[in-house]
């Protein structure tokens, strides 16, 4: 998938993220988190990241991450809006997303 | 019913605690059109995620006739909830549109035809004529509901204390409901600081007939359950009722009286009614024969 | 017998056998050199403590290099005794001290600069919390803290184990003579509770007063006999930070969930009898614990024999309706409870050791039924930590929590079962405050549990139908909501000592990386 322009979802309100998706012009997969959770999540909700954009098959983005202590779920399905609102797409692959 | 908005990562992942009958996530009026897709992505990572621990759980979609309607129902389909809610409801078409959709969608992903159990709301004075048909419509409809607030301005009228601008509306959606053998569950009450008036609201639904009602507050969650929980006065007399029944069917005899009165089946029905309600509120265990 | 003639011009003894050497009298004012020296003259000032200013207040004191200074936390987040005093004595180049304040809070963070500039060298504290607290846990101190209890502290003054060589105690109303309480004033905080202790064992006492009242301030907390100079400033603290105007009930319905299930457990518990006595948290979940309490107590006619603790409106209301025949304040939150206890000879003033000292003759946490608190983590063995934050960063106070929790009948904690990502019921707790031994139920808003050393209160409970699990189910269902978090990072230095009520070291903080 493309990403086009930036696209964010979420909000800063408690138990959510707001995420901000922007095309990395240098090659690969940057990850800004800020997160009061870091230290005892970080690398978690580093890895849901992760995992998520390997199975949206999104590269060379940068993903900005403002935590406020949201679980593994809301962060899978913020970054997901995101990036379809990034990548401009509204018919979405239901398939591939299960 | 509880509501909770869709786009609410607070709100959907632990609405359960507050132990409702069913918690209804909202992906309609109370998401803007901009966070349509993000409600939706929400409601669908929390459905396939948290545990609900028992709590039925349903989803209020965008009707088909927005934009929104058919990407919420694959969604949430998918996302595999135990009701999806039907907004705006005016006919029966309307219901089956909604259903041959969830057909389609559950053949994809192979879910056995039938598994997501629809709700139909009615919120126009269409929708409460148009009421018996509507629940009618389908095998999948476990129940009605009426939303109050759309309607009443519709009828060009507002909402009052003892509620008599919804009596019709009340009426048709509860004879409908009973006539199509379902649920009839009453509209939300939104000043949610009035407990009092909420209370008056729920005894008035309740002796009118109605199953349940919407709530928008946890907080209000506990009055519904006070006002519907049979007293310990109630079971008794419900349990005696039983009790006289059986006895009488051991000995044979064809007429039965209790406290010099007739025991006729409604009698009967409504004492089984109260033992059932009696156990799903806790108020007997579930073991009890009857 | 050898006489001498004594300055009244009588002839006494020097000395006898069976009583030994005694002494003759020099004259009216030699040996008593408080009282007023030229009688009969009416143009004298009269005889009070009063100093000009702080500055000589701490001169007069004597405070040198190493000694120990004291301050009560009676100001909450509105004091201004703390930094006032300790700015006044950097000044003076002071240096090497031991702060013990019976709390500090985030408006002490001024602290952190005299601690890095070497004026305060050890501190004893029931609590930390703000900048303060976060540059303690990153290692700001060679000498690691003391975090000890409300009664622990009592014992530690009262036995001599924490030898207060100076109190600075912010007083809301004093005369001149150091007749002090905390009822009135723009200050007023009600119980000086913590403060008169400090004002009964320590070698000088130095009142810090913005409301001079007539003499003699009756009724004191603070007797004028304990007290060596009083200062007069212009504030104290800040009314806002001090109390509230009357403590708000919370509307949160996971609070108020959490809560009524307490409640509930409560009643059902056998604890719930006429003539029982109660103490909760001041905020939350534990004070609405009230809210649904008073309405079972109404139902049941049941009343409470006193409420203990931290005092709120809430309390006032209930004492005031006849539910609660008395009420024991160590630390009023507002002012309907500052109003009460100024007015109402039942609602009365207790200090920190008749409180919860474990080695006086009695203190009244022995003699409490029931008490409600909260708790940042618990673990599967009951332990109960309520100082460091799951990122291992001290932000709470140790308080009445262990003295409480022991003291009482029935200890329930109350807490959600996940706060935010960070899940409360864990394996092993970050620092143990209070010993799962004397836990006894923890409440959240998913379920409940009791302590297995408490069958016949789990049998009550299970009859009642109220939803226990067993703890380690709780625990693992908060983690299957936040998933398992990493373990933190401490490094070797200690930065902190958590004393138990009794003098013990129950556990240690570390540092934590930032």
């Amino acid at each position: 998938m493309r990403i086009l322009h930036t696209g964010s979802a979420g909000t800063l309100e408690s138990s959510d993220v707001l995420i901000t998706v922007e095309r990395n012009p240098e090659k690969g997969l940057v990850i800004e988190l800020e997160s009061i959770s870091e230290a005892r999540f970080g690398n978690r909700i580093r890895e849901v990241i992760f995992e998520t954009l390997k199975k949206l098959q999104v590269q060379d983005v940068k993903v900005r991450v403002q935590d406020r202590s949201a679980l593994d779920c809301t962060i899978r399905a913020r970054l997901t809006a995101a990036i379809f609102r990034a990548a401009g797409i509204e018919k979405y692959p239901w398939e591939e997303l299960e | 019913m509880l509501y909770v908005p869709g786009n609410s990562a607070a709100m959907v992942k632990d609405a359960h605690i507050y132990r409702p009958d069913t918690v209804m996530f909202d992906l309609e009026d109370s998401v803007s059109y901009r966070e349509k897709d993000a409600a939706r992505f929400l409601v669908y990572q929390t459905l396939r995620t948290i545990d609900y621990e028992g709590v039925e759980t349903a989803v209020r979609i965008n009707g088909l006739d927005t934009p929104y309607g058919k990407d919420d129902i694959e969604a949430m389909v998918r996302a595999r909830p135990n009701i999806i809610r039907i907004p705006k409801t005016e006919k029966a078409q309307d219901v089956t549109d909604v259903e041959t959709e969830i057909e389609r969608v559950e053949r994809k992903i192979g879910l056995p035809s039938g598994t997501i159990k629809l709700f139909a709301a009615i919120e126009t004075p269409l929708g409460v004529l148009n009421a018996r048909e509507i629940a009618c419509s389908s095998n999948r409809l476990l129940g009605i509901a009426l939303g109050a607030e759309d309607l009443v301005t519709s009828l060009r009228t507002t909402r009052s204390k003892d509620g008599i601008e919804l009596y019709y509306a009340r009426s048709q959606v509860l004879y409908a409901a009973r006539v199509a053998g379902i649920n009839a569950i009453d509209t939300v009450y939104s000043n949610v600081q009035d407990e009092e008036g909420f209370l008056a609201e729920v005894k008035l639904i309740k002796q009118l007939g109605f199953d349940g009602k919407s709530v928008i507050q946890p907080n209000q969650i506990k009055l519904v359950h006070r006002v519907y929980t049979p007293t310990e006065e109630d079971v008794h007399k419900a349990l005696r009722v039983l009790e006289a029944i059986r006895e009488a069917e051991v000995k044979g005899s064809g007429v039965i009286a209790l406290d010099g009165r007739m025991i006729d089946k409604p009698v009967v029905e409504r004492a089984r009614w109260t033992i059932e309600l009696a156990k799903a509120s806790g108020v007997i265990p579930e073991e009890v024969k009857v | 017998m050898k006489l001498v003639k004594n300055a009244a011009g009588r002839e006494v003894p020097e000395s006898l056998p069976g009583i030994g050497k005694l002494e003759p009298f020099q004259g009216a004012y030699v040996r008593t050199p408080l009282v007023r020296r030229e009688k009969g003259s009416r143009t004298l000032p009269r005889l009070n403590k009063i100093v000009e200013t702080l500055e000589q207040a701490v001169l007069k004191s004597g405070l040198q290099d190493g000694m120990t200074v004291s301050f009560h936390h009676h100001f909450r987040e509105g004091d201004f005794v703390v930094n006032m005093v300790m700015d006044i004595i950097a000044n003076l180049g002071i240096k090497n001290l031991t702060l013990a304040s019976s709390s500090l809070t985030t408006c002490h963070a001024p602290l952190v600069e005299h601690i890095r500039k070497g004026v305060i060298k050890r501190i004893y504290t029931s609590g930390l919390r703000g900048e303060l607290a976060d540059e303690i846990s990153h290692g700001l101190m060679d000498t690691p803290v003391l975090i000890h209890s409300h009664g622990g502290r009592a014992r530690a003054v009262e036995t001599g184990q924490l030898p207060i060589d100076v109190a600075f105690l912010g007083v809301p109303s004093c005369d001149l003579y150091g007749n002090a309480n905390g009822f009135s004033g723009k200050s007023a905080c009600g119980s000086l509770g913590y403060a008169i202790v400090d004002a009964r064992n320590a070698k000088k006492v130095i009142l810090i007063t913005d409301n001079l009242v007539e003499y003699p301030n009756t009724p004191f907390s603070i007797d004028q006999d304990r007290v060596d100079s009083i200062v007069i400033v212009d504030a104290i603290g800040d009314p806002k930070g001090i109390a509230t105007g009357a403590t708000r009930m919370t509307r949160d319905p996971r609070e108020l969930l959490i809560a009524e299930m307490a409640a509930q457990v409560i009643v059902a518990s056998g604890y719930f009898e006429d003539g029982f006595s109660l103490q909760t948290g001041s905020g939350g979940a534990a004070l609405a614990v009230t809210r649904f309490l008073r309405e079972k107590m109404l139902e049941r006619n049941i009343k409470a024999s006193f409420a203990l603790g931290g005092i709120t409106s809430q309390i006032v209301k209930m004492h005031e309706e006849g539910l609660i025949k008395r009420i024991l304040d160590v630390q009023s939150f507002d002012l309907e409870a500052v109003r009460s206890i100024g007015e109402n000879r039942y609602h009365t003033e207790i200090d920190a050791s008749y409180y919860a000292n474990p080695l006086n003759k009695g203190c009244v946490v022995n003699k409490l039924n029931v008490v409600v608190l909260s708790a940042m983590e618990i673990d599967t063995e009951f332990n109960v930590n309520v100082i460091t934050g799951s990122d291992g960063i001290i932000r709470g106070a140790s308080g009445g929590h262990s003295d409480t929790a022991i003291g009482s009948g029935l200890s329930v904690i109350v807490a959600p079962l996940v706060r935010g990502r960070t899940p409360t019921v864990i394996d092993r707790v970050t620092t143990i405050v209070t010993p799962g031994e004397t836990v006894d139920v923890l409440v959240t808003d998913h379920g409940v549990a009791v302590n297995p050393r408490r069958p016949e209160v789990l049998e009550r409970l299970k009859a009642a139908r109220l939803p226990v699990y067993p703890i380690e189910e709780l625990k693992k269902k908060a983690e299957k909501v936040t998933g398992t978090p990493e373990p933190l990072q401490f490094g070797k230095k200690v930065v902190a000592l958590v004393e138990y009520r009794d003098g013990t070291i129950i556990d240690v903080i570390r540092e934590i990386h930032p």
